[in-house]
């Protein structure tokens, strides 16, 4: 697996930290997933209730690398100002950098991406651009310092799955030295695990998690889906054919007719 | 003075803005802090004379995606 920054992760799942039933329930998945890092976010806190203080006890006892996102930011000044409290508040140099184009597929606007991409670079930031499969985005967003490109699989919370394996393919094939991670759109730990056999380096998801029945079993089953797709890249799987090819020896096979 | 916290109006007897964050209860919190759609570091909040009419907010970890 690539390095993320010069980090090496123990393994290629990225698991979110919303829309678990209980706090209880978000540690136990975390647990059974083993998950290598953790998505947090910012948002406003109460004097009354400090409600995110309990939350930044929970997830620094949960010893997984922080990246935080800027979630819900519609513009470049947004992402970039929520990007430095992340920084501040996380201390990270870490941002899963998200500018929302469109609200009903909740589509990356790349040209915002691309211009707080390079602001954040040149800040000292390590950008993990959520984006889509298009390389010329990619390709901008590496010129603009992103070592890291994230393209969604489908939209946010959609559990779709990989929408476009020819786009992610040539994506894979044509940055080849370049840690990818499937941010976003996975539903079932076989989407994960075919992520993986892409050749992808990392899977980020949230919701299939979360909202599962028992998010905790379901961690496990991204866990093992994620390391059974990381092992069979590895072994260099066969190339697909049209036509049969008998597995069983004929040479060999009595004359019975 | 008149601010917006968090987007809800406050009246505030303070002169900075760490002085608001101790009155609101944000006291030994871990937030990050705002005004006016601009960041303010914790090292600065001592100094940052705040206005009235300003818009402040305060940020704290929180469950994300």
């Amino acid at each position: 697996m690539r390095d993320f920054y010069g980090t090496a992760l123990a393994n290629g799942l990225m698991l979110g930290t919303a829309l678990y039933p209980s706090p209880a329930i978000l540690k136990d998945a975390f647990e059974r997933s083993g998950a290598s890092v953790a998505t947090v976010s910012l948002r406003r806190e109460s004097g009354q209730d400090r409600a995110g203080q309990d939350f930044w006890q929970l997830i620094r006892a949960l010893d997984v690398h922080l990246l935080p996102n800027t979630a819900g930011c519609h513009s470049v000044k947004e992402a970039v100002t929520t990007a430095h409290m992340a920084r501040e508040v996380f201390d990270t140099k870490w941002i899963k950098l998200e500018v929302i184009g469109e609200e009903d597929l909740l589509q990356p606007d790349v040209f915002g991406l691309v211009e707080a991409a390079r602001i954040l670079t040149e800040d000292g930031f390590q950008v993990f651009p959520y984006t889509t499969e298009d390389l010329v985005v990619a390709e901008r967003l590496l010129h603009a310092g992103c070592e890291v490109l994230m393209p969604w699989g489908a939209p946010i919370g959609s559990g779709l799955g990989l929408n476009n394996i020819f786009g992610l393919r040539a994506m894979r094939a044509h940055f080849p030295d370049v840690p990818l991670v499937i941010d976003a759109g996975l539903g079932l730990p076989s989407q994960a695990a075919a992520a993986m056999e892409l050749g992808f380096d990392a899977v980020l998801l949230n919701t299939a998690v979360a909202k599962a029945g028992d998010p905790a079993a379901m961690a496990a089953a991204f866990a093992t889906a994620v390391n059974a797709g990381q092992l069979a890249q590895a072994a260099d799987p066969m190339e697909p054919r049209d036509m049969a090819a008998p597995s069983t020896p004929v040479i060999g096979k009595a004359f019975l007719i | 003075m008149k601010l917006l916290l968090n987007g809800a109006p406050i009246n505030a007897q303070v002169t900075t803005l760490a002085d608001l964050l101790v009155a609101e209860g944000f006291g030994g919190a871990k937030v990050a802090t705002a005004v006016n759609g601009t960041f303010v570091p914790a090292p600065e909040r001592a100094d940052y004379a705040l206005s009235a009419g300003d818009a402040v907010e305060v940020l704290a970890p929180m469950q994300g995606g």
